[in-house]
């Protein structure tokens, strides 16, 4: 009996040495991050062995300004920047890799456009030069995130050296309540078991909840595995998974669909398969939830207070406590509804789909921002979707300001951030110290939770603005 | 790759858990191509005011620890992003081995692939070990990698476990797309096998 991790790591396996696996990779995904890669292999002469089977995004880099686009790349102002974005294009042309990149309608988020592309199948190993790449396993295949090192020899050998993780099962059942989405789920996860409980395991969630989600909702959910210290997050693929898969761009067509099909039925795990440690959490229990500190365990349900650092017990905690508040600025014992915001970003790998632009719009309707408000589509593909369903227009009609696609705030790297001792109530996964900016405060939530913030100025439940349909 | 074999010398305690890749390297500096920069990108935004002026209070910026080559952690070193600057800052700043109870996935693969060595030891002996670095200010401390073991600054000796490819490798400062390239045969039977298996995953001719 065997885990879908198991059967996608041993239909991988291309030999063994000591306690590691030569795996083949089907798919290693890059962005223009990506230079430390292409640095050592024009320094050591490497050739790349599989071209095709490697694809560039211009997504961490690019400017998500709607002007700074229009001008073109040759007339961006930070050299640093346009060098960046130049470099993967040079580098790509020159070793005949597909390229996602500015002014190609199929450009986005690697997480967010690779899927759309149909490079995300059920039984592949998928590796990406970005934490987050734990994404794809949303579509029941083993996909992670790797340094430059790694993402070298990948290209180099279409291989790559692993020691075996273990297998964790997240069982997640219940109905979530009104206002409770995937993003609030997965916080609740990281909440219960750290930013480390995951370190050294696969993740595979199931249960009821997980089997209801969409592709997008599955996604965020894996997305966030790296934020519990998680090598990769998995989920068995179904009937919801090939709805989504059919006929994108790079998923086999007739015959060959009817084969894939047929073996991605076998993939998930056998009933009584075994996993190293198993945790369960109760959907309908979860609240809508926010980060109130410097990483992603420290999160809270919205009707919460921010901790007191006096009354916890563990004395460890009690320091990581205080550090933390000390860099947010905020008081202890402070309700969280009552948490000022100067500024909101509704995007990210984890938050930029159309179900989650939907979310966001359906409270946008309810009013107007009051701090400014930048939504950012994960891809031009969900940029077109939600522009054709209007939803362009109902975010500026309530103030807030409709972007490019691209990784913009959640990574701030493109010249998207905050300044010092800013705050923002933010869709992203990382709330790390200077994430999205030196100085930087940022408070994770679902789209709905920071459309909500972006309308009163404050962290608010969205419950309480009502809109239920 | 350089090769690890022993490494002695002085340790400086970061007495604090959770220190992300985003702290130990600020995303802003992921651009810097690998080179000597580094030495002052290592937790850029702790050690340094905006205008780059040094922040005297930060324990790399005070001697005798700018001469640091092992650095004792706590738990949870190296989470977060897959950014090997992180590793490229601390070669940089000098530091080859870090002790810290458990380490991020990513982060732990590219120290080794770069010559540092991640040392996981339990959490009461980490905290033994910063509390002993904390009291002598310079002390010294002994990464032994043939012998898989660490000395403390009060000579106490600590065995810990790594993988033993991760161990040959680092040793005899392999490279390892050379070592893989030994494989060559076994993947394109792969290749082979896995064409006739699973012909819809062959890229469009």
């Amino acid at each position: 009996m065997k885990t879908l991790f198991d059967k996608v790591w041993d239909s991988h396996v291309v030999a063994r040495e000591e306690d590691e696996t030569l795996l083949y990779v089907d798919r290693c995904l890059i962005h223009e991050g990506s230079r430390h890669t292409f640095d050592t292999l024009h320094e050591r002469g490497l050739a790349v062995a599989h071209p095709d089977k490697v694809f560039a995004f211009s997504d961490h880099y690019i400017p998500t300004d709607p002007r700074a686009r229009a001008g073109g790349l040759a007339n961006l102002p930070d050299p640093e920047i346009r060098n960046m974005i130049e470099l993967l294009e040079r580098n790509t042309d020159e070793y005949g890799i597909a390229r996602f990149g500015w002014g190609d309608a199929r450009q986005g988020i690697l997480h967010v456009a690779g899927p759309e592309l149909g490079l995300s199948q059920p039984g592949i190993a998928l590796v990406g030069a970005d934490s987050h790449t734990s994404t794809h396993g949303a579509f029941g295949n083993l996909s992670f995130g790797i340094g430059a090192s790694e993402t070298t020899h990948v290209v180099a050998t279409q291989t790559i050296w692993q020691r075996r993780p273990e297998t964790l099962r997240i069982r997640i059942d219940g109905t979530p309540g009104f206002g409770v989405t995937a993003k609030d789920i997965i916080l609740a996860v990281i909440a219960k078991i750290g930013i480390g409980g995951a370190i050294g395991y696969a993740i595979e969630y199931a249960g009821s909840t997980i089997a209801r989600m969409s592709m997008n909702e599955r996604m965020t959910v894996c997305n966030m595995s790296i934020e519990a210290g998680g090598r990769a997050g998995m989920i068995a693929p179904d009937e919801t998974t090939y709805q989504f898969l059919a006929d994108r761009p790079f998923t086999p067509k007739g015959a060959a669909w009817d084969a894939a099909l047929a073996f991605w039925r076998t993939l998930p795990s056998d009933p009584g398969a075994a996993f190293g440690k198993e945790v369960e959490l109760d959907a309908a229990s979860v609240a809508p939830m926010v980060t109130w500190g410097t990483n992603p365990e420290q999160a809270l349900p919205i009707t919460g207070r921010v901790p007191d650092p006096d009354r916890e017990t563990n004395a460890e905690r009690r320091g990581e406590y205080a550090k933390a508040l000390a860099y947010m600025g905020l008081q202890p014992n402070v309700p969280l509804g009552d948490i000022a915001v100067d500024r909101v970003f509704i995007g990210s790998c984890t938050n930029g789909r159309i179900d989650d632009l939907r979310a966001a719009a359906a409270v946008a309707k309810l009013g107007r921002a009051v701090v400014p408000t930048w939504v950012v589509p994960g891809s031009e593909g969900v940029k077109r979707q939600a522009e054709a369903e209007g939803l362009d227009r109902i975010f500026t009609a309530a103030g807030f300001e409709w972007r490019e696609a691209g990784c913009s705030m959640c990574t701030a790297i493109n010249g998207d951030q905050l300044t010092p001792g800013e705050r923002c109530a933010s869709t992203s996964n990382r709330n790390f110290q200077g994430r999205q900016g030196p100085g930087g405060r940022t408070h994770l939530m679902s789209p709905a939770m920071a459309a909500a913030a972006a309308l009163r100025g404050h962290l608010v439940d969205v419950r309480e603005l009502g809109g239920r349909n | 790759m350089e090769p690890f074999t022993t490494l002695s010398g002085i340790a400086v305690p970061l007495d604090e858990a959770n220190l992300d890749t985003n702290q130990l390297c600020p995303t802003r500096f992921n651009k810097v191509a690998k080179g000597p920069r580094f030495r002052d990108i290592l937790l850029h935004d702790r050690r340094f005011n905006a205008d780059g002026s040094e922040k005297p209070d930060y324990i790399l910026n005070q001697e005798p620890y700018r001469q640091a080559v092992i650095a004792v952690a706590g738990r949870n070193f190296g989470v977060g992003s897959s950014r090997e600057t992180a590793v490229f800052g601390l070669m940089g700043f000098g530091i080859r081995s870090v002790i810290a109870p458990n380490f991020g996935d990513i982060f732990y693969n590219n120290s080794l692939k770069n010559g540092l060595l991640p040392v996981r030891l339990p959490g009461p002996t980490v905290e033994t070990l910063i509390r002993q670095l904390l009291a002598r200010p310079g002390a010294t401390m002994t990464v032994d990698l043939p012998e898989q073991v660490v000395t403390g600054p009060d000579g106490a000796r600590h065995r810990f476990e790594v993988a033993p490819l991760s161990r040959k490798r680092l040793l005899r400062g392999l490279d390892e797309i050379a070592h893989t390239q030994e494989y060559a045969g076994a993947i394109r039977r792969f290749e082979q096998s896995q064409a006739s298996a699973f012909p819809w995953l062959q890229p469009a001719s």
